[in-house]
């Protein structure tokens, strides 16, 4: 099972700035690659710097970050391949985190979890990149 | 409380090889270690849903794990000098510094319980029920549904195997020199073992159990942060990361296998196959000659690398294999050989390295030899010898699933036939 970590740390205009922190940080993620169930993680730019795309009337409207009305906002996450839910509670119980985090954690779909029409979809139809490749290879 | 009952499993499956580890090397016997850890275990079920899980369970764990040990011993008759050698560190004297040094020693803890668990003096079997449970933390209910084998067959086997180890007095430590390459072999040999069960199930109606596989590659990321230095760990990851990639593409909509060159690419895990090629870069790396797994591993990198079948590198392919067989002399890694010549040299030369295979006696009754034998006929436009393969070939798997596919393609062998000739021309 696979589960993302997602990390709201609250307060997030600057990024990650408490070195000890970082290495409290660096320690946990030490500790879940040894235990062989750290897949992959990232940590993002503060919001400042990104922007958001709203599809309200069909229609794409980009709003530039910071997002002042959203405190719930991700600053990372992780993705862990582990045995139970509770055992990615209990990873993430294992954080370092600020008072003002909260880490959400949610499962990833695997893709034998998607509805049966989905999966079909998926099987019929190839994504677009490939489609061409495969049509520029048959024909040269 | 069933909340609390998750959340001790939890722990325990992240704590308790560590806790075994460490009790191994104070007792010098990983089977009291293990009932001790057990012990542990049991306080923490009968205290935790009261009290919640403690803030550092590990330590809670093995802080109890080793009153337990110094009430046993002190009930047990032991011999005079081990009994005061294990007073002096069981005591408390040590217990303060040891949550300190637990920490140093916890990697070399663990490497030894890896290598006392496929220990040679044990049976297969046993090495793999003996892995799962110590390092990968399964009960032994988890083992038996894994293996379909009842539970009791599975804690026989571990209690017997902990008591051969015992009696063979099997040192815990990491073995040295001579010795230590062929020990290496064993670990890895039961970690790809308990992979391929999941991977290529060879009994029960499900060929795939991905969660025996997600067991193997854990362990086996495990042991590659604990013996950095080894290539062959990293080969080992590397192609169980590559293959596991692959799991939701070699399933059709009816739970049947696809195979490799039919299977959607876009289903591959990406984040898998990156990590196994980083895994197979990092034993490039360590240098010398690549071993049998880096290169099985390399060989499922060509695959990896191609977005489209089309692409993938078939004479590298031949090439790799041919290092394979180099070596590992093996019939079978042949045949996969034979595959791929098939492909980049075309069906005849392929069938023609097919044929210096038959007759060979460890691949007799093997359902993969007629099985390609077939599609290499079917390629050749020879499908009434081809069907006959495949219907052979059906004769001789034990496996429902993989049954089906091989008599359906001894069924519509012509169309695939018509198939491959309109996409060919």
């Amino acid at each position: 099972m696979r589960f993302m970590l997602l990390m709201l740390p609250g307060e997030y205009d600057s990024g990650p700035t408490d070195v000890e922190a970082m290495r409290a940080m660096g320690r946990l993620n030490e500790e879940m690659q040894k235990a062989g169930v750290l897949l992959d993680l990232n940590g993002l730019h503060p919001t400042n710097e990104g922007a958001r795309v709203s599809f309200k009337g069909g229609k794409p409207t980009v709003t530039d970050g910071p997002f002042a009305e959203s405190k719930e906002v991700v600053g990372g996450y992780w993705i862990i391949q582990v045995k139970s839910r509770a055992e990615a509670i209990e990873w993430a119980s294992r954080c370092p985190a600020s008072d003002t985090s909260t880490i959400e954690i949610r499962q990833i779909f695997e893709f034998n979890e998607f509805p049966a029409e989905f999966q079909e979809l998926a099987a019929t139809g190839e994504f677009p990149e490939m489609k061409a490749r495969r049509e520029r290879l048959s024909t040269s | 409380m069933s909340d609390v009952r998750s959340a001790i499993d939890a722990v325990w499956r992240i704590e308790s090889p560590r806790l075994i580890a460490g009790l191994a090397r104070m007792v010098r016997d990983v089977g009291v270690a293990e009932d001790l850890a057990q012990d542990a275990l049991v306080a923490a079920l009968e205290s935790w849903p009261e009290s919640g899980v403690p803030r550092n369970p590990g330590a809670w764990l093995m802080t109890a794990a080793k009153r337990r040990a110094i009430d046993r011993f002190r009930r047990q008759e032991l011999g005079e000098r081990k009994h005061e050698e294990l007073g002096r560190e069981l005591r408390g004297d040590v217990m303060p510094e040891f949550d300190a040094n637990v920490d140093d020693d916890i990697g070399d803890d663990l490497l030894r319980l890896v290598f006392i668990a496929c220990h040679p003096v044990l049976s297969q079997p046993a090495r793999v029920a003996l892995t799962l449970r110590l390092l990968g933390g399964l009960t032994t209910t988890e083992i038996g549904r894994a293996f379909f084998v009842p539970e009791a067959t599975v804690a026989q086997r571990i209690v017997r195997a902990k008591r051969t180890l015992s009696a063979a007095r099997v040192p815990f430590e990491v073995p040295q020199g001579a010795d230590r390459a062929a020990r290496l072999a064993s670990v890895l040999e039961v970690l790809y073992l308990i992979f391929n069960e999941g991977y290529c199930a060879t009994s029960g109606d499900d060929w795939l159990r991905p969660a025996l596989c997600e067991d193997a590659l854990r362990m086996g990321r495990v042991v590659a942060e604990l013996m950095p230095e080894d290539a062959e760990v990293h080969g080992l990851v590397g192609l169980m990361e590559i293959q596991a990639s692959r799991t939701a593409a070699r399933i059709g909509p009816g739970g049947e296998p696809v195979l490799l060159l039919d299977q959607d690419r876009s289903r591959w895990n990406h984040v898998l196959v990156r990590r196994g090629l980083a895994a197979l870069e990092r034993a490039e790396r360590l240098g010398g000659t690549l071993g049998p797994y880096a290169l099985q591993a390399s060989i499922a990198a060509c695959h990896a690398r191609a977005i489209v079948p089309e692409e993938t590198d078939w004479l590298r392919i031949v090439a790799l294999y041919d290092a394979l067989l180099q070596a590992v002399p093996s019939p079978v890694v042949a045949l996969n050989r034979a595959v791929a010549v098939g492909i980049a040299y075309g069906p005849a030369a392929g069938l023609e390295a097919v044929e210096e295979l038959s007759g060979h006696p460890a691949l007799e009754g093997y359902y993969l030899l007629p099985s390609v034998r077939g599609d290499l006929l079917v390629k050749l436009g020879r499908d009434i010898e081809g069907r006959a393969e495949f219907a052979r070939a059906a004769s001789l798997t034990g496996n429902a699933r993989e049954r089906k596919l091989l008599l359906s393609r001894a069924n519509v062998a012509d169309d695939v036939e018509i198939e491959t000739r309109r996409t060919s021309s």
